[in-house]
């Protein structure tokens, strides 16, 4: 029975050994990479997957994406934890720059959000192109309605347009206002599981696979414009940002070839994202 | 129905077409979560071998802390070492956030309660059968506890598995620590969630019936490897 302390305590320090073996390729690849912030509808389109390979053989710097509503990409940005934000929401993102944690912001390219609903129509708006009167109607039917509720670009532009239609959302909370508080896939999911009409960017709804009898209901509207900035994060406020490596990015999006790799991006034959860069 | 079908069938898909990226997805989740159970091991056995051997003011407590904390959710674990790694935390200087080490990091604290309670436990039951026998050799209370856990060897390896399944199978907290950042902290559970809100629910389920197998094989391959060392050792 004594033995064993010394298999036991060989044992120990082999898988001391080991743990840090296990840890050691990722420490030893160590690339050029930034760190980008951005939201799930730019992630879960896919655009991003085309987009960065793109980038990264032209200039060897590795992009890394986290993907998270625009609430919580801008605050991530302003902890410091990203090097460049890649976001949709000009309100929060003005805001973001003019309190200095941004350093200059740039519109990128815009995209459109649309209304979804089941085929049945409860609330008879399908075909229409004023958003505002389908929010309306769908309000007087108390027809299921599923939101965000997570502080997302999506999420904020859904409620300035509640606000529009002189609409507290919230009063129909519990019976037919649905805070699904999670991403847009996840809403889309609820949505579809319910057929529950949702508020969704276009690009998120092209790549998404579980529509169910979701349907597009109401689109074309000029208040469903969907605009797209990116900005680098102060390094006055945060030292350690990389200033060259994420002023390059930010360069490159903005450029003539970025902008075009942006408009190449299709699912089937429709283009999910058009540039708008002002140069 | 059919979408369970659908499910196995790209299960299957994924596993006959094995492309480097499901590889490296897989390689990824390996590599964190055994290294979280490795590390947590080293700190949850000798923490759960003082406390079953020991006697001292606050043991039971200690005990009642430890138990409760199996019940951790992973969410709350990834935000506080969100908090601690973030640049505008208090170790914000090392700069690991989104990085497998800080997934390690957050899966180790998940799951030291969890071996240290049950390795307690089961060093505790050994340790009242042997007490008289291992006091009689004179052993102090450190020899014993080494000889305990080599006596009980079999039973700890079970913790370490259940360790390892919780470890591999949580998403809260690596989603959060991680960032899911394709080809750098995207592990099994991360890509299963980005599947299931792109709507593409039976990749997500395959993906899903993957991670099973995996965790299956892992602990078919421990139940031969005690196997095998019991017929050696008796």
């Amino acid at each position: 029975m004594r033995l064993n302390h010394q298999t036991f305590m060989r044992g120990a320090v082999l898988a001391l050994a080991m743990a840090g073996m296990l840890q050691g390729p990722a420490a030893w690849a160590q690339q050029k990479f930034i760190t980008v912030a951005s939201t799930t509808s730019t992630e879960q389109s896919g655009l991003f997957k085309h987009m960065l390979p793109v980038f990264e053989k032209k200039t060897g710097i590795q992009v890394r994406v986290v993907a998270q509503g625009t609430g919580q990409a801008l605050e991530t940005g302003r902890r410091g934890d990203a090097d460049v934000l890649f976001v949709h929401d000009k309100v929060a993102e003005e805001k973001f720059v003019a309190d200095g944690f941004g350093v200059q912001r740039f519109e990128v390219m815009y995209n459109d959000f649309v209304l979804v609903g089941p085929k049945a129509d409860p609330a008879k708006i399908a075909g229409g192109k004023d958003i505002i009167a389908a929010y309306q109607k769908i309000s007087a039917a108390k027809a299921p309605f599923a939101s965000r509720g997570d502080k997302s670009g999506t999420h904020a532009a859904e409620l300035r347009l509640w606000k529009a239609a002189g609409i507290d959302p919230q009063t129909g909370k519990g019976t037919w206002y649905r805070e699904t508080g999670s991403g847009m896939g996840p809403t889309l999911n609820t949505a579809s599981s319910m057929n529950a009409y949702t508020f969704t960017d276009r690009g998120t709804w092209l790549s998404f696979k579980n529509r169910g009898d979701l349907v597009i209901v109401v689109e074309g509207d000029q208040r469903l414009f969907n605009q797209y900035g990116i900005m680098l994060v102060n390094p006055a406020k945060h030292a350690h940002v990389k200033k060259e490596l994420g002023q390059s990015f930010v360069d490159w999006v903005v450029s003539p070839e970025g902008q075009k790799t942006i408009a190449d991006y299709k699912i089937g034959t429709d283009q999910l994202f058009f540039p708008n860069a002002k140069r | 129905m059919t979408s369970l079908w659908e499910a196995f069938a790209a299960a299957w898909a994924l596993i006959a077409g094995f492309d480097a990226t499901l590889a490296q997805i897989v390689g990824l989740s390996l590599q964190v979560s055994l290294s979280a159970v490795l590390i947590a091991t080293c700190i949850g056995l000798p923490l759960g071998a003082v406390i079953a051997v020991g006697r001292f003011p606050g043991r039971q407590a200690l005990i009642v802390l430890l138990n409760a904390l199996m019940g951790l959710p992973p969410v709350v674990v990834g935000l506080l070492v969100y908090l601690l790694l973030s640049r505008a935390g208090p170790l914000g200087s090392l700069g690991i956030l989104f990085t497998p080490t800080a997934m390690v990091i957050a899966q180790t604290l998940l799951i030291v309660p969890i071996i240290a309670a049950l390795s307690r436990q089961t060093l505790e039951d050994a340790w009242r059968e042997y007490d008289e026998q291992l006091r009689s050799l004179g052993a102090r209370r450190l020899n014993a506890a080494m000889t305990l856990i080599w006596d009980t060897r079999f039973s700890l390896l079970t913790i370490l598995l259940a360790g390892f399944g919780r470890a591999a199978a949580e998403v809260g907290a690596v989603m959060i620590v991680g960032g899911n950042i394709d080809g750098v902290t995207r592990v099994m559970t991360t890509t299963i969630a980005l599947e299931t809100s792109k709507g593409d629910l039976p990749l997500a389920l395959g993906l899903g019936i993957v991670l099973i197998g995996l965790v299956l094989l892992l602990n078919t391959a421990a139940a031969l490897l005690r196997e095998l060392a019991q017929r050696r050792y008796g």
